[in-house]
Order: C-alpha cells, then structure tokens, then sequence
C-alpha cells in the first residue's frame, strides 16, 4: 500500500504527541475508537481563559492515517476558538491526506475527537458558558 | 547486539514472509533453466523427442515429489497449485461419493480455499462439519471422533497452519478417518520439506502441495491420491486425460522439474534447514520478549513449525507497526487477505481477543534468513514498538492501570 | 541433450524467445507473493499487472477482463463450466478441453455440425438456438488445432447474440497467428501462453460476462474469478510473448512457406485436409495415402524431424482424429494424417528437408506396398 508522503511525514514525526492533564479546568479530553476495532485516538485541548485553544496533545492507537489523521489535527485546531475547531470536517482531513476510501474512517474519527474534546471541555463549563450542549461529555467516553 | 546490526551486511527489505512465498532456490532455478530455453517440448507430444525428453523431465520430478512424502509416483498429480489442489481434493472426492457419502469435516482455521470449496458443497447439499480448536491452535481429536461417521466422505486438516506455524495431529487424524473409513484429505502446503511427512505411516489419502511454498517456482503444485485403498475424485479440469483424467490440461515441464528438484534439495536437507530454522526463531523470540513486555506467541509454543512466528503486541495496531518496520517484509495476516481490514479469523478462532489481532504479526523464518537479519529485526521491531506504545493511548492506561476492557468503548 | 533437428510441431508447443525466458527467469528471482502488501508482493503484482495489460492490448480487451488461468485447458473449463449457462452448443471440430467439459451430465450439450473442409455450419447453429428452450453458450473455436480451418467467428458472434446466447472461442491456435480483434463479438476467449511463443502452464480467459462463476475458489485473486496464488514468472512470460506475438500477425513468410510446403506435398501425391477453408498459415494436415501416420512419424523422427499425429495431448492414444470424423474423413484416410506446423525459427532449408523426407517414405513405402500385392 502507498502512503501519501504527507501520512508519512506526521507517522514518522507526529505532532503534539502526549497527553495534559485531563483534571485541569483548562483542559478538554476526547477518546473516541474502540480497540476492537482497531483504532482508538485520545485528543486533549488546553482552552484559555478567552475560549482560544492553546495547546493540543494526542495519542493514538491505529493505522499511519489514523495517526496521521490525529497529529493534524493538533496542528490544526490550536488558535482556533471552540466553534471554529468543530467547523473541522473529516474531508477536510481526508482531502489534505489525500486517503484512499478504506481510510476515511481515520478522518471521521479525528472530526469525532475534536468533538469530544470539545464538548468534555464544556461539560467541565456548564453554566459558565451557557454551552448547553455538552451533555454526554465526560472523560473517558467513547463519543460517536 | 549492536554492533552485530551495523557490523553485519545486509541487504534491505529483509524478507521475513515466508509462508507467503518463499524465494526460489538458485538450485531449482538452474534445473529449470534448459526448459526455459532448449527443452520446449510438449511432454505429451509422443511423436519426437522433443517431447520426449520433457516427458522424461516431468517423470523424474514425479519420483522426487513422490519420494520426499513416501508415495508412489503414479500417485503423484500435478495441479496449478496448492489452492486448485485443495479444490481438486475436496469438490473432487466430494462430488464423486456423494451418493454414498455426503459429510465432510474441516476446521475453522483451515486456508480459504479449502474452507471455500467447503461452503460451495454445502450450497450443494452436503453437510460440513466445521470443527473449532483449541486456544493453542490445535484440533481436539475427541472432537474430531465425535463429529465422524460412516457418513463422513472426508476429514480436511491442514498440517501446517499458515497464519500460526502450529502443526496438528495429523496420524492420529489419519488413524481416526482410517477406523471410520473416511477419506483423510490434508493440505501440506507450510509443510512439505518443513516437517517430515509419510503418506503411508500417517494415514493420509489425499495431499496438497504447493511448489513456491518450499523454494520451488510458483503456478505448479501437487495433489497426491491415494492408490491403495483407491481415492476415486471427479476431475475439475477435463479434455486431454492427462495425469490420468483426474487433471487435464499441458503439463510445464519447466515448472515440474521445479517443484521435483525442490522436493529432492527439501529431502536431502530439511534436518540442516530445520536445525537453523529452530536456532533463528529461538533468537528471535528470545530477543524481543527480553525487551518487550506484553507481546503474545499465538498459537502453541511446542506443536509448532519454527519458521512461522506470530506474535500480538499488545497495545500496537498491526497496520502502524508495518508502516514503521517497512525494511522488514512481514505480514499481518495471510497474504490473500492482508489487504482487507478485518483481523485474521484464525487469531479469532484461537480466542485471541480482537484489539489484540489487530497487534498480530506473522514473522516467517526460512532457508536464506540469516543471523545478522534476525538481529536487526530484532532491533527494529523494538524500536518500533516502543514509539508506537509512546503514542498509545491504550498503553498509557495500561501503565496507570486503566483495564482497557472495563470502558464502553463506542462502535465506529 | 542437445537438439539437432528440425521442429515443425509449433501447434504442440512453440519455443520461447530470448526475452520471453528472460522475463520469466527475472521475475522468478524476484519473488513475493503479489498478495502481499510489502515491497516483495508490490514488485511481484506490478510484474503481473504490466503482465495483463500486455495481454489485453494484444487481445483487443481491457485489462479488467483477463483472467489468469494455468492454460488453455482451463480456460476452456472456466469458460464452459463457469458461464452460467446450462445449455452449450460447441461445434464437432473443437479441442476435448472443451468438448470434455461441455459432455458434463450437469450440462445439456449439442454439437454443431462442420461441412467437409471442417467450417461450423452457421445456418444449422441458428436452427439449433432457434430451438433452445434456455440461454445457451456457443462454444466455436477460432482456428482449429489440426487443420488450421478458420471459423467465420464474427457471423458465429451475431448468430448467438441474435438468440441471447453467449459466444465462447477458443483462441488457443489462432492467437499470434490471426488478429484477435475478430472476436470483440467473444464474451469468452481461451488463451494459452505456450502456443504463441510464452511459456508453458499460463494461459488465460477473457470475460466479458459479468457473471462467471469461479471454478476454483478461495483467496479472490484475479477479482474473485481464479483463485490461487498467481504463476507471477509465467504471466510476465505471457505479456512479453503476447507483446511480440501482436507483430507476427500479418508476418506472410510463415504463410508463403506452408503454401510452398503444400504445393509441392500436393505434385507428389500428399492431400491436405480441408484446404478448401481459408486457414491460419501455419498448419498443415496433410495426408501420404495408404501410409499410416504412425509410420510417417517414426521415419521423421528417425530424420530428424518433429511432427505429430493430431493434437499432442491426443497423440498418444490410439483412435483417429475426432475432427477429421467430423468432416467426413474415411478412418483409413484419417489414419494417414499428420500434422505439419510451422513457426518463426522455421526456414525454408528446413522445408526442402521435410519435402526430402516425406518423398522418400513415399517412395519407400509406396514400393513395399506395391510388392507386397
């Protein structure tokens, strides 16, 4: 199978690789995936005061695209605001990824973890932001 | 270690996938080699000697095939391969008894295609008895005696499983299908010239062999039948009545000579082979489970064919881990279906849990692997291992003692 | 065993150009299993791919519709066991492995009749499909394997398509010797490597029918329709030969010798069969009356020369050529047919020889026949 050269270049020099800590207020987690299923990717975001996201971390479990899906989008979502982060679509990452369509599920799956993250960081803020729409966040939760 | 990694040449991608294809034997090639150019008879042309002498190739080739399983040479049929071998066996004998007998036992983790041909027979009316096996990989005779009756047509066992190396029961098979006067059909192909075979001592009436899995040329195999008791089949390829109607069509002389002289050079040395074969996988295993922690040998430890090492990484997704490792050619399942996305069914036949058969690699040991190739994949894979655990979210909850299987994880 | 001699049995089997053995010798070094996903099996499937496409250009198809078989015999196994179609009309004059396949009891079979130069009687098949209570598949060869006898294969073509049926050629003998362009009416044609330069044990089906039912199953190779691991040295052998085969269509030397061969055959009492057809240039099926061919065959080898006695998988068995039968050939006359077949390394050197040959035995025999009556 050939890799696109840019799927290469994030699995051979993942981005952001690591984990914040998930009790911070600041920090937002998602996991999404399943082992069973062969991919599982943890994406935290740490979101100021202002709602910009800072910083953004990644770990994941899965195939070069599945990891390279993740790594971008740690690239991608930092200096967004929440809302802008969860504009980011998975052709937008299949398309920059250039994956074949037996690899576009890595893509929906990073899409799925900017969501989780997203809404377990406005679950950690109900009420301060008003966000109601965060109810099945928690930490460890399989978001679909 | 290291310094046997750098001092050591060697040539990359090291090829570790041998139950794939093994490379042909430079000696095979240069007994095929006047049949690629000189030697262009038809071994059927009965009218000069062109013919005649490529007539004579093919039969000394069926005398060496024959001799390394203890066969009779007019027993010996030549197929396109391993995989029309096991149809040719199983539709074959099937369609011919049927009448008679219509039950035919296999096991969940045959080849494809001889569970394939299986469930064409049973659209057909047969019955198939599929048997499970055991966590090691191995068939339960018990099992087997109670699935047998005078029903029963055949028993299809594979020798050698080509995903986990374990090597079943096959004369005690053989004496269970003698004693219930079924047919017992094995498919040799990881195991002709790995491990010693004998038609007779073992029971076995029909048998698959497969020429580019024992450094012989690909597009020929054999299937050996049975003369005394006779195995009748019904020929699937017919017109021209070669290999005595069971298997019509041209004969290669290029390609029998092939697989002949790869018999003969397995023969002579398959204790030698086998003996570095053994040292080599010991190496191996040794190396990477002194230095990686959760890795899992599937199939049985002892029951087992060397050269066909399948392990599970815990925590590491089988398709990442092949991307990293690229300058080892090893696979992640059976090569026909490597490239779909599913975990292999023989992990999942032997109760390996599916987040870890999505971790599985096959690592194939054979004839021209050497030391220093071991050693660096060694190396690699635990470098490899290591990174991709680093970037594991399973392996960071693993390490904080998080039991994986005690979250809802979604299905995607 | 070096061979000094005269080979004029290209129909059986015809030797391997140099870059024919070269491709077959670098791709078995190669390696891999083309079903691998590493670097070994993508060097092996992209020879087998290249490999196809060769073939499909020569055959006028598309690279999706050649299916990679072990040879003509199955092939033609494929094609008639796998269509589908439960009713098969093939002619009298086609190969056993098409007849063989056809005769089985799961299938209903008719055989066309052939007129006295061995040409299917086109009117006869439209009657037959008129009357067919199901589709059916017509099974008519290209070039028959004995006499050379062309088909009219695109009117065959038209006939079954006007009755819905499908059309099945064997191409085996006519491949590198007709262009194959003919046969875009075919929804099958059999292929065989060795009979046009390639080397032995690979052939191929082309399908142009959506619904072939694989004959051996398990593993999905060649999309689902032959499973078994691919012959990767033998196929790259397969492109190679069909890529130098496409330009040895029009050759007309091969046709001016055989025209001479028989010219002179026919001023010193030889018959050839069914010259009355238009037939490939290469073949001959020539007669020495009241000689039997067994004879003939054992004075040629003693001289050097290698012809046969009809078909080589046939040629060991006792019984006269089906085909001539078909075309109402007197058994004492079928007896004393050989098959004479000419190829790209034959000369005209080579010719005179054969003539020399042959006018002895006849005059030999011909004089142990005269005092013994």
């Amino acid at each position: 199978m050939a890799y696109n050269e840019r799927v290469v270049d994030h699995y051979e020099n993942p981005r952001n690789v690591g984990s914040l800590d998930k009790s911070d207020e600041g920090v937002g987690t998602g996991l999404v995936g399943a082992p069973a299923c062969g991919d599982v990717m943890k994406l935290q975001i740490q979101v100021s005061p202002d709602g910009i996201i800072e910083d953004a971390k990644f770990k994941t479990f899965g195939c070069g695209s599945a990891i390279a899906s993740s790594s971008l989008v740690t690239e991608w979502v930092k200096g967004k605001t929440l809302d802008e982060a969860i504009e980011i679509k998975n052709t937008h990452i299949a398309e920059h990824l250039a994956l074949p369509p037996v690899k576009i599920h890595c893509s929906v799956l990073a899409e799925d973890a900017i969501k989780a993250a997203v809404a377990d960081y406005r679950a950690k803020h109900v009420g301060v932001s008003g966000d109601a729409n965060a109810e099945h966040a928690e930490t460890v939760d399989a978001a679909e | 270690m290291v310094e046997n990694v750098t001092g050591a040449n060697i040539n990359l991608p090291i090829y570790l996938d041998y139950q794939a294809t093994t490379p042909l034997d430079p000696r095979v090639l240069e007994v095929m080699m006047p049949y690629l150019t000189d030697n262009f008879g038809n071994p059927h042309s009965r009218s000069h000697s062109f013919g005649w002498e490529a007539e004579e190739g093919v039969e000394k080739a069926r005398e060496q095939v024959a001799s390394l399983i203890g066969a009779n040479p007019k027993e010996i049929v030549f197929t396109s391969g391993a995989t029309e071998s096991n149809n040719l066996a199983i539709k074959g004998v099937g369609e011919f008894y049927k009448d008679r007998r219509n039950h035919i036992i296999t096991v969940v983790t045959e080849h494809k295609c001889v569970l394939d041909t299986c469930r064409h027979l049973e659209q057909e009316g047969f019955r198939i008895t599929y048997l499970p096996v055991q966590k090691n990989g191995l068939l339960d005779l018990d099992k087997l005696r109670e699935a047998i009756s005078d029903e029963t047509v055949l028993v299809s066992v594979m020798a050698v499983n080509n995903e986990i190396g374990v090597i079943q029961p096959i004369a005690e098979i053989g004496a269970i299908c003698r004693e219930h006067g079924a047919f017992f059909h094995t498919d040799a192909a990881q195991a002709v010239g790995k491990i010693p075979l004998d038609v007779n001592e073992m029971n076995i009436d029909l048998m698959s062999i497969s020429g580019h899995k024992l450094y012989g040329p690909k597009g020929i195999g054999v299937l050996y039948v049975r003369r005394k008791p006779r195995v009748r089949l019904k020929a699937m390829i017919n017109g021209g009545g070669q290999e005595r109607g069971m298997r019509s069509g041209t004969l290669a002389p290029m390609l029998c000579v092939g697989i002949g002289e790869a018999c003969a050079i397995a023969q002579k040395d398959m204790g030698s082979d086998n003996e570095r074969i053994r040292s080599l996988s010991n190496r191996l295993a040794k190396g990477l489970e002194d230095t990686l922690p959760d890795i899992f040998l599937n199939g049985d430890a002892e029951q087992r064919y060397p050269g066909n090492i399948n392990y599970s990484f815990a925590f590491v997704e089988g398709e990442s881990l092949m991307m990293g490792i690229k300058d080892l050619a090893v696979s992640s399942g059976s090569a026909c279906t490597s490239s779909s996305l599913e975990p292999s069914y023989v992990l999942r036949a032997i109760g390996v849990e599916e987040d870890l058969a999505h971790t599985s690699l096959r690592i194939g040991i054979g004839r021209f692997t050497t030391e220093a190739e071991i050693d660096y994949s060694v190396a690699t894979l635990k470098a490899h291992v290591s990174k991709l655990r680093e970037m594991s979210p399973l392996w960071e909850m693993a390490q904080e003692g998080i039991d994986i299987k005690s979250i809802e994880w979604s299905d995607h | 065993m070096t061979k000094i001699g005269i080979y004029l049995d290209y129909n059986a089997s015809a030797p391997m150009e140099e870059a024919v053995a070269n491709a077959v010798r670098d791709v078995a070094l190669q390696g891999g299993n083309p079903s691998s996903v590493h670097r070994f099996g993508n060097v092996a499937r992209r020879a087998i791919e290249d490999a196809r496409e060769k073939v499909a250009s020569f055959a006028a198809a598309r690279p999706s519709e050649v299916v990679f078989t072990s040879g003509g015999t199955e092939s033609n196994n494929l094609a008639i066991g796998g269509s589908g179609r439960e009713t098969v009309f093939v002619s009298a004059v086609e190969h056993d492995s098409v007849l063989a396949p056809a005769a089985d009891k799961s299938l209903r079979c008719e055989i066309i009749a052939v007129d006295t130069n061995g040409v299917v009687d086109t009117g006869a098949l439209d009657q037959m499909l008129t009357a067919a209570k199901s589709p059916a598949l017509v099974s008519v060869m290209f070039a028959n394997n004995e006499t050379g006898v062309i088909q009219p294969v695109k009117k065959i073509a038209e006939i079954a398509h006007s009755h819905g049926a499908l059309f099945h050629c064997d191409a085996v003998q006519a491949a590198g010797r007709l262009s194959l362009d003919e046969l875009s009416g075919a929804d099958l044609i059999s292929l065989s490597a060795h009979k046009l330069g390639g080397p032995m044990g690979v052939g191929a089906l082309i399908v142009r029918h959506d619904s072939l039912k694989a004959r051996i199953v398990g593993g999905g190779q060649e999309r689902g329709r032959r499973a078994g691991t691919e012959n990767g040295p033998g196929i790259a052998g397969f492109g190679v030969a069909a890529e130098i085969a496409s330009t040895h269509e029009k050759a007309t030397e091969i046709n001016d010798l055989r025209d001479n061969l028989e010219a002179r055959l026919t001023a010193i009492g030889g018959f050839i069969f069914g010259d009355g057809a238009v037939r490939i240039g290469n073949t001959s099926c020539v007669s020495m009356p009241r000689v039997a061919a067994e004879t003939q065959v054992i004075a040629f080898d003693l001289d050097g020369i290698a012809i046969s006695v009809g078909a080589a998988c046939s040629s060991g068995k006792v019984g006269a050529s089906h085909v001539l039968a078909a075309m109402g050939v007197a058994v004492d006359d079928a007896e004393t047919a050989i098959r004479v077949s000419l190829g790209h390394q034959t000369t005209s050197a080579q010719i005179d020889q054969f003539i020399d040959s042959w006018t002895i035995l006849r005059l030999r025999t011909g004089d142990a026949a005269r005092s013994a009556a």
